[in-house]
Parts: structure tokens; sequence; C-alpha cells
């Protein structure tokens, strides 16, 4: 994991200024807060947000509070390609420089929000949509979304006596806008820091329609410990589910690729989504990361030994946040 | 001033153009479509300064106009019936955030049975949607309440979306003789946009948080203000329209006939032409026959219509839109406008789905109301032109 090893390298042109302050109502640990956060960060001043029905409205704007220091518009949960579209018109029209940025969720973009981002994304609006991506609609109360990955225990996919679990694997949300010619799509992780800001450094350094998908640990929905998140993200990429890629007009490259594939299972194991799950639905999920592994990386990997071993003995929170910490 | 012979969609996209509208979102719906049309084709002619953006849906295309109104720009589009209903939402979005948006919506039925035609059980169920809502009767009238639109929704005594409808096909395709204006004698009307209160990164402002019960009920009641003073602001546009232009339409709504009218009828849209025509011949006839023409739907004009009907015998409501089980949408709320007062009122409902409404169609109408007038029992809501026995 080279590319974490100096974490600094490659850092020293972000602002130490934050856009988006503390003093906002996220779980401790939320993926959300520390993903939205850092984006804004290296967007700066001269930048405007969006952000649709999810946790980072309620937590970041309500009022009378606001933990933005940049203008922040919310309406509605399926519309941020549009807004983004409007908002962006309308200061092309004044003469004003202003990165217009969405920050979604993966309901937001996946599901109910599909429409609007294709509609944003084929038009190559001049806006940097972000989809904040944790695989479940968390505000509600961790729902299952088409990003909630093979397996995973969500509120309407129990883990039941016949039924464990999602039944479903994870849609490639990232190859679909990339499929809209976009002059860039890149995934991101917080694991993987520098790579992260250089993503959105490249984002921000281009015009037209831009796209960062990045994974972001929510600590009540996937049932991990606070201090966890990052670990848990950087175990994503990992094993295979979450895979660090931009493709930058066009032409994909892999900006991060492990040396080798760990199994599934030491990512599943942290995580109390999983608690449940069979040691069928894991070879499932294994062959299905290994048919995905060869597919990104275009080598054939050996299936690793899956071992189901928990490593959330003794959680220091059961993953409610309403029975607090 | 240019006499053209246009639709009135063609009249309304000349409005947006000489209002210097500098964004339209759009997507084409009967009998709207031609409005978008016309105006992309002024844009790729060079004749109008703004850029149509083809939004893949109509609940993006007013999250666009939303997102750019709050940036900061004069914003206009056009809908009707499936486009309004998929709009639905954001149109509650609109009006708290106080947007200027101006939107004509071609009045045709929405749902199944489905048709094309026109019939305004679209747009008066969203008028408690926050938006101001006028009903125009002739091409002339869709050109002129647009431009008066901007000026209403832009006042900074109201500040809310307005919502311009005109029957379609009725009036959205048939071509008339219409002046248009020349934009110099349009600039004197509309200033430039008011850009405070809008998103710009060097004025950080948050619009439209989340907003907890102990401030909602503040705000909701601002735009209750907002509206209440529409009122008065509708009333001083359309006067200063008429110093401007030498048309004016009555502000809220147009008195026909009504000096010495012991009876009359109070509605919307194209229906009030054949209702101008039925009036005359009554009155050649010595029946003190009069029509109220009503533009506003919301604000609803209640004590100055009260002030008005007071001394009416009777009072008909022409509805093109039906409430089931019972009185249509603009009888309740005449009827509560009327509260107190003992004037009978009643209801008839008429060009439902797009059917016409003949000048004899409206002399039945105006006939139950005279008998209704003279102390005579008569059905209190009764459907016109339906085939087959009324129940």
């Amino acid at each position: 994991m080279t590319s974490v090893r100096s974490p600094v390298a490659g850092l020293r042109n972000v602002s130490r200024e934050d856009m988006l302050v503390h003093g906002h109502g996220a779980c401790p640990g939320c993926g959300y807060a520390v993903t939205a956060r850092n984006i804004a960060k290296v967007l700066g001043p001269q930048t405007v947000v969006y952000v649709p029905a999810s946790c980072l409205t309620v937590f970041s704007a309500t009022y009378p509070k606001s933990a933005w220091r940049i203008p922040f518009l919310y309406t509605a949960f399926e519309n941020t390609g549009a807004i983004i579209t409007g908002l962006k018109a309308a200061y092309r029209r004044r003469g004003i420089e202003a990165n217009v940025v969405g920050m979604a969720g993966d309901g937001g973009s996946f599901d109910i929000g599909l429409q609007a981002l294709s509609g944003a994304a084929e038009r190559n609006e001049d806006v940097i949509y972000v989809c904040l991506d944790n695989e479940a609609y968390m505000n509600t109360g961790i729902q299952r979304s088409s990003a909630t990955p093979f397996g995973a225990w969500t509120t309407t996919t129990p883990a039941g006596l016949e039924i464990q679990g999602n039944r479903r694997f994870k849609k490639d949300l990232a190859a679909i806008v990339a499929q809209h010619d976009v002059p860039y799509v890149a995934t991101l992780s917080v694991a993987h820091f520098t790579d992260f800001v250089k993503k959105v450094e490249k984002a921000k350094s281009m015009s037209g329609f831009r796209f960062l998908h990045c994974l972001t640990p929510c600590i009540p929905g996937w049932r991990i410990e606070p201090s966890r998140g990052v670990s848990i993200d950087r175990l994503a990429v990992e094993t295979g589910m979450w895979t660090l890629y931009e493709v930058e007009h066009g032409v994909p490259r892999v900006t991060y690729r492990p040396r080798k594939m760990l199994p599934v299972t030491e990512y599943l194991g942290l995580q109390g989504r999983f608690k449940h799950i069979s040691e069928e639905d894991v070879r499932t999920l294994q062959s299905w990361l290994c048919r995905k592994w060869k597919a990104h990386y275009g080598e054939e990997v050996e299936e690793p030994p899956c071992v189901i071993a928990r490593k959330d003995e003794g959680l220091g929170h059961d993953g409610d946040p309403l029975h607090g910490l | 001033m240019v006499r053209m012979t246009i639709t009135a969609n063609a009249a309304v996209a000349h409005a947006a153009r000489l209002a210097r509208v500098a964004l339209v979102p759009g997507f084409p719906i009967t009998p709207q479509t031609t409005i978008i049309e016309q105006i992309s084709e002024f844009i790729n002619d060079g004749e109008m300064d703004a850029e149509f953006i083809p939004a893949e849906s109509e609940h993006s295309v007013m999250s666009v106009a939303i997102g750019a109104s709050a940036g900061g720009v004069r914003t206009f589009t056009a809908t009707s019936s499936q486009g309004l209903a998929l709009m639905y939402e954001m149109l509650f979005a609109a009006a708290p955030s106080r947007l200027p948006i101006v939107m004509v919506n071609a009045n045709r039925s929405v749902g199944a049975a489905s048709g094309i035609w026109t019939e305004h059980n679209d747009s008066l169920p969203v008028r408690e949607a926050g938006w101001l809502q006028a009903y125009v009767e002739d091409g002339q009238e869709a050109l002129d309440a647009t431009l008066q639109a901007f000026r209403i929704a832009e006042d900074a005594r109201v500040r809310l979306p307005v919502m311009v409808c005109m029957d379609g096909f009725i009036l959205t395709h048939t071509v008339e003789a219409v002046d248009v204006p020349e934009r110099a004698e349009v600039d004197r009307f509309l200033p430039r946009f008011d850009t405070t209160n809008t998103l710009v990164p060097s004025d950080p402002m948050v619009m439209s948080p989340i907003v907890p019960p102990e401030f909602a009920m503040e705000m909701r009641y601002q735009q209750d203000r907002a509206m209440q003073a529409s009122l008065e602001v509708i009333k001083e546009v359309d006067e200063e329209f008429a110093g401007l232009f030498g048309r004016r339409y009555g502000g809220l709504f147009e008195e026909y006939r009504m000096e010495d009218a012991e009876y009359a009828m109070i509605g919307l849209g194209t229906w009030v032409g054949a209702a101008r025509e039925v009036v005359d011949q009554l009155r050649a006839e010595g029946r003190k026959a009069g029509l109220i023409k009503l533009r506003f739907v919301r604000p609803f004009p209640a004590t100055e219509l009260r002030e008005a009907l007071k001394d009416m015998k009777a009072v008909g409501v022409f509805e093109r839109s039906a409430s089931f089980n019972g009185f249509g949408p603009l009888y309740t709320e005449l009827r509560s406008a009327m509260y107190g007062t003992d004037v009978p009122i009643t209801d008839h409902f008429g060009g439902i789905g797009g059917r016409d409404i003949t000048v004899p169609d409206v002399r039945e109408m105006y006939e139950v109301v005279e008998r209704r007038s003279r102390g005579e029992r008569v059905n209190e809501c009764t459907w016109h032109g339906l085939r087959g026995e009324q129940g």
C-alpha cells in the first residue's frame, strides 16, 4: 500500500481552510462527513454545493444552523443532476466563476436520482457530481438500495429464517456514468487519501461533467466501530469490494492495485451487517469478486481461502445510533 | 408594437423573449411543446440571449428552474397536464424558497381516460403549492399576463412563482391577431432581475435547509403574507401595464356588464368568451345578466369578489374541473368567500375533457342561474352538455 505510506506527499497544496466545519451533527466516524469535508476543502471557497435528501443535509444544514461556509441548497431527493445544471447555468449567464458541486448519496444517485444524473451527464453539464456511497438508505434508517452489496443486512433485507440479506450484487454506477462519454469519472476512498485528493484536484481543474464516486462507511448502517471506518474502507479495496480507478476522456486507468487479493471475509468480518452471512453466500460473493477482479485488473486471480472469522467481538457500539456509545 | 397573427403559444414565447429571460429549461408535452420550440428558434436565431436546457423530464425541468432562479437569473418554463403532475414535488420547493419563476401551463386533462384536450384538472389541484395562478382568455392576454407575471413574481413584497394557465388547443394552437410590444417598451415595464438573496460564493447563504417545527411555521406564515400582499401588487401591475401598453384586465378579475346586474356567472379561461356573448344576448332581451372573469385563483380575491357579488340574486360558477362527489373547486372557494351573505350559488360543470362549450351551452347555464335568482328551485350542481340522463 505504497500510496498511503507518506500521507502528506502531494497534499502540500491542499488548503487548511475547511468549507464544511466542525460542530455539525454527524455520527462519530461518519464517512459522509469526512468525505464531504475533504472534497469541499479541496474545492475551496469559490464553490456552491447542492445536497439532496440525505444524512448530509440533516446534519450539516438544519435551520437555524449550518456547518457550510459556502452557499448551500437543498430541495428534494432525486434531482441533484438537474439542480446543479440550473445553478451552473445561472453562474454562466452572470459571469460568476464557481465550482458547482452536487453531493448525493447512493440512493439519490443509483436509484431515485439516476435519471437526473444521466441527464446532466449526457448534456455534459459543467458540474462536479459526487456520489457519497454508504451502500443503503441510511438517513431513513438503513434500507437496501441498488448500491447495497450482496449478502448485506439492511432493514428491508433482514437476515430472516428463509432469506438472509440482500440477494443482488451492487450496481456499477461509475461504469454507467462513464458510458455517457463524460470528461472524468473517478472512484475514491478516504483510506487512500493522496489518491483521493489528486482526483478531487483533477476534477476541479477540468470542465464538463465530472463524477466522483466515494465509498463512505456508515457507522450505524454497517454496524461497525466508529474508529474502524477508514480501515474498513482500506479492506474494501484490498478485497476487491471497491476498486480505485479513473476514466479521463474515455481512457481508464487503475490508480491503485492491491498486491494480492485478500479474502472477502477479512472485510465482512469487521461489519455487523454481514454477521449472519452463510458460507454459501460468502463463496458466491467471493467468486463474483474474482470475476470482477479479472474484469477490472485484466488478470485471473486465484480465489483466496475464505474463513469467516469474527473480528467484531466486543464492539463498543451495537450500531444503533439510538443506543449511543 | 407589431401586430402578428400567431398562436397563444407563440405569444408567450414572445413574452419570454421580451422579458429578457436568461434560462429556459423545457421538456416536450402537448399542447405546450410549440412554446419551447419557438423559444429554441429565438435562441438559435440570435433573437433571444438565453439558454435552453433540454432536461430529461418535467421533474428535472422544475429542478433546473429552481437551481437557475436560486443562482440569480430570470427563469421561464412551460408545461402541461402530466408534466405539471410530474413537477408536483418541485412546485412545493419553488414557492417556499421564494423563487420568482414564471411558468405557463397549457391546461389539459390529466390522468386516465387519457386525452390531450383542455381541462383545468391539472392546475387547479395544485393551487395549494404556493404559486400564484393566473388564467387567461385569449392570445393577447397570454402574452400580457406572462409579462405581468414576471413583475408580480419579482416584486419584493411577493417573491413567489407564478403560473399562467391557458386552455390547451383553444388558445395554444389557435391563431389570433396579437400585438407584440417592442423590447424597449417592455424594458420600461420590467426592470432587470433582482439578484439579492441569490446563491453566490461571494456571499454564502443556506437556502431551503431542513427546518424544524420551531421555525417552519413562521416560514409558512411569511409565504401566506406574501400571497396576501400579491393581491395589491397584481392590481398595481395591471394599472401600470395599462398606462404603458393601453390594455387592462381588471387586476384580479374583470367585471363584464355588472353595473346593474341582478345575477351573474363567474369562471376561468376561454369559457369567458362564450359567456360574454350570452350576457350580450340576455341584455338585449332586457335580462340583467352579468359576468365575472376570474383572472387569479391564487391569490383568491375573496374580499373583492364578495363586494362585487354581494347584491346578486344568484351567482353561477363555471367549472372545467370536477371535484368528485360534489361541488367544483371554484364553487368551494367562492362559497367560502360569500359565507354570511344570502346570495344563492349554483355550480355548473362543462367542457370536461376538452368538450366544446358552445354559446347554447353557456346560455343553458345562465338560464339556471336566472331561475335561481327568481327563487325557483334548481339543481345546485349541474353538468352541462352531458350525454344521457343526469342522476
